[in-house]
């Protein structure tokens, strides 16, 4: 649990935005270990989606450091950058978007197995069957076409193309946001047993805090292309210790009518822009413990209890 | 007094290369003025087909309305003309959708998408139209809309153009809003902003909302009534309570065991419901649910349910509610509140 399978350092990624820069990662530092579940939450718009993309190598990054399996991955040779390409795969947020309209499910499922010559034939049908069936679709799906699909299904089909090629590291990107209950639970689940049995390590980003605590090892928290706060799942839930982390918690719904509400933290202001980041703290504009130094002074990522880091002033 | 929205016994299918499918196979509900009601259900249940029947978006070809009536305000939807149709969706009901990277068009500026609508609907003018468009842009939460006005649906994040969406279908004042999942691509914090934006609309303008989503905390949080669908059929119907606390069909009691439990530290394995819902090409002629259900009888596989009456609005289509049923503890005890 303890060897790390992917080191970032300092990683950013700005886009271009007429003249100006959008800084939607903001030099970001973390490891990912292997076999663990990181699980990474925070403001829409914070730039967990593109850290995930920039990761997988489908942004560049603008500036930083990704060491994978302790080689960087700027020095891969091309033979390396296909092997990459393969163990490392992504399940995006948008089902409908991020599936070709006009294939088939099964071909679709088999994109990456074909580019990496995996299976062909017979053996590669098997495998598309076996697949629809471990994500709780049926095998005759794969002659129907996406638009045939509710969202929900759709999902499943992402996970399945992204399983096709035997990955190592899945950065899954809201793979259940667009499932209904029962099915997120027999996903997580899926993804319980998926990391059991073949050694996967994944990147999940996801909203619903509930099952983000369930599946996670670690949590990082974003806010404005910036970590806030990472610690041991349940160590965040118990003692969230940054400002931001603890508003988001308590803004959890509860599905319940007569339990007691918890008392809601609710957040003044909007989030201000990537392009133009407050100075200091990127939280200071709507943190309700904001004070003179937190304009003034970036506050350092520290460990501030053994393995639960954060940057805040407070600490 | 009449409701809203009244939907009887609708009835959607698909023709595909594969046979028929039976979308939605006789759902009835309705809206009241002012009211929240949710609707919960499987992934593929119908849910966002029943809402493109209410807004006629469902496509010409290969679709057919078989049965049913959809009044609104005591007028047939179903039996509008286009034009007719058009004009309301300007002015009275409006929708959000689920997936909101393919409801924005790619190559036209966010700006110029909302101000459009304002111009055809609202009779104003370009500046006018702008000004109109910035404030709802910021009434939905987005930061800066000066400078996003001018940027491209990909330059934004999921949950950024999911409040453009929401942006766009405030355009008309709507009386009611269909909401299809319109804060799934959102983090929490600004998921409670706009549930606060949608429970301003319902409080200050009385806008009636139809809420599907899979979230049953945003349905605790928001709905009075909620319908819980599966394969294509209203299984249980009620207030938030009687569904959330005192659920009387096993797939509603089934949904709410499979949340995690993010209260106390222990992490135990999650309980799905086993198994998938039934291929709706061949929809089973007994309770769709009977092949998952725990509880499952001879009857069940025959002879699907009718609605129950649990009690005054709550009804439930499970054979246990019948009194010649063998009385199942589990399911008298279900969703009973520990404390
Ligand atoms: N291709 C792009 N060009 C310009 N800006 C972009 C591009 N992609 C993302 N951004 C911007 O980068 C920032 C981060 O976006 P990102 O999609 O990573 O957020 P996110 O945390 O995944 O949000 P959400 O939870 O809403 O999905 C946003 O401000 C977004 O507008
Ligand atoms: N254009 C279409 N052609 C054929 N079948 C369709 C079409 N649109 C929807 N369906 C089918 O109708 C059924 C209901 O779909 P719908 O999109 O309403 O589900 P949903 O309840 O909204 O699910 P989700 O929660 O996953 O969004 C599904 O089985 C789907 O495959
Ligand atoms: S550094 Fe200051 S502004 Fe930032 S979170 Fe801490 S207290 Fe709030
Ligand atoms: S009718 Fe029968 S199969 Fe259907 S939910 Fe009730 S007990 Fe289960
Ligand atoms: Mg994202
Ligand atoms: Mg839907």
């Amino acid at each position: 649990m303890t060897e790390v399978l992917l080191e970032v350092e300092n990683l950013k990624k700005y886009f271009n935005v007429g003249k100006q820069s959008l800084k939607a990662v903001d030099n970001v530092s973390f490891s990912v270990r292997k076999g663990e579940t990181l699980g990474l939450v925070g403001e829409s718009g914070s730039g967990k989606s593109t850290l995930g993309r920039t990761i997988v190598g489908l942004n560049e990054a603008t500036d930083g450091k990704m060491v994978f399996e302790g080689k960087d991955v700027r020095t891969f040779s091309n033979k390396e950058k296909r092997k990459y390409n393969r163990i490392v795969q992504m399940i995006f947020q948008d089902p409908h978007a991020s599936l070709n309209p006009r294939m088939k499910v099964g071909d679709i499922i088999a994109e990456g197995m074909d580019a990496h010559k995996l299976a062909s034939g017979k053996e590669r049908m098997d495998r598309i069957y076996s697949l629809l069936e471990r994500v709780g679709l049926q095998g005759e799906h794969a002659k129907r076409y996406p638009h045939e699909f509710s969202g929900g299904q759709r999902q499943r089909i992402g996970i399945a193309r992204a399983l096709a090629v035997e990955p190592k590291f899945i950065v899954a990107d809201e793979p259940i946001s667009a499932l209904d209950v029962s099915i997120q639970a027999q996903v997580i689940n899926l993804m319980e047993d998926l990391q059991r049995d073949m050694g996967l390590t994944f990147l999940f980003i996801a909203h619903d805090l509930g099952m983000v605590k369930h599946i996670s090892d670690r949590i990082g928290v974003m806010y404005l292309g910036s970590f806030m706060e990472l610690a041991d799942s349940d160590d965040l839930f118990s003692e969230p210790l940054h400002p931001y982390t603890q508003a988001l918690l308590s803004a959890i719904p509860a599905p319940t009518v007569s339990r007691e509400k918890r008392e809601r933290i609710i957040l003044k202001g909007d989030p201000p822009s990537p392009i133009s980041p407050p100075s200091g703290c990127r939280f200071r504009t709507r943190c309700p413990h904001a004070m003179d130094v937190c304009a003034a002074k970036v506050p350092e990522w520290k460990e501030i209890r053994p393995k639960h880091w954060a940057a805040c002033h407070l600490y | 007094m009449a409701q809203l929205l009244e939907v009887e016994q609708l009835k959607v299918s698909f023709r595909s290369h594969g046979g028929e499918v039976q979308a939605v196979r006789g759902v009835s509900f309705d809206i009241g003025h002012g009211e929240v009601l949710a609707v919960v259900g499987e992934s593929g249940c119908g849910k966002s087909v029943t809402a493109q029947a209410i807004m006629k978006l469902l496509p010409k070809r290969g679709c057919n309305i078989k049965e049913g009536s959809i009044h609104f305000e005591g007028k047939d939807l179903l039996k509008m003309s286009g034009k007719e149709m058009k004009q309301l969706k300007g002015s009275q009901i409006s929708m959000v959708f689920q997936d909101p990277m393919t409801s924005l068009n790619p190559t036209m500026k966010i700006g110029t998408q909302i101000s459009e609508g304002i111009i055809k609907h609202k009779g104003l003018d370009k500046t006018q139209a702008k000004a109109k468009a910035l404030e709802l842009l910021k009434l939905a939460g987005i930061p800066n809309p000066e400078s996003r006005y001018n940027q491209y649906p990909h330059e934004l994040s999921g949950g950024m153009r999911q409040r453009v969406l929401i942006a766009i279908a405030l355009a008309c004042d709507p009386k009611l809003l269909i909401a299809d999942e319109p804060t799934t691509a959102l983090d929490v914090t600004i998921q409670a902003q706009i549930l606060d934006l949608m429970k301003d609309l319902q409080h200050k303008f009385g806008t009636s909302i139809m809420l599907i989503t899979h979230d049953l905390g945003v349905v605790a949080e928001m709905a009075q009534k909620v319908i819980v669908m599966y394969a294509g059929i209203v299984v249980e119907s009620g207030t938030v309570a009687d569904i959330l606390e005192r659920p009387k069909h096993p797939y509603t009691i089934g949904l709410l065991n499979s949340l995690p439990n993010y209260e106390d530290g222990e992490k135990e394995r999650l309980i799905p419901i086993e198994g998938t819902p039934p291929d709706l090409y061949d929809p089973p002629t007994g309770c769709p649910f009977a092949a998952r259900c725990e509880y499952a009888m001879e009857i069940c596989v025959e002879e699907l349910p009718k609605a129950f009456t649990v009690n005054d609005g709550h009804y439930s289509r499970c054979w246990l509610n019948d009194p010649r049923a063998p009385q199942v503890a589990e399911f008298a005890a279900a969703g009973r509140d520990e404390s």
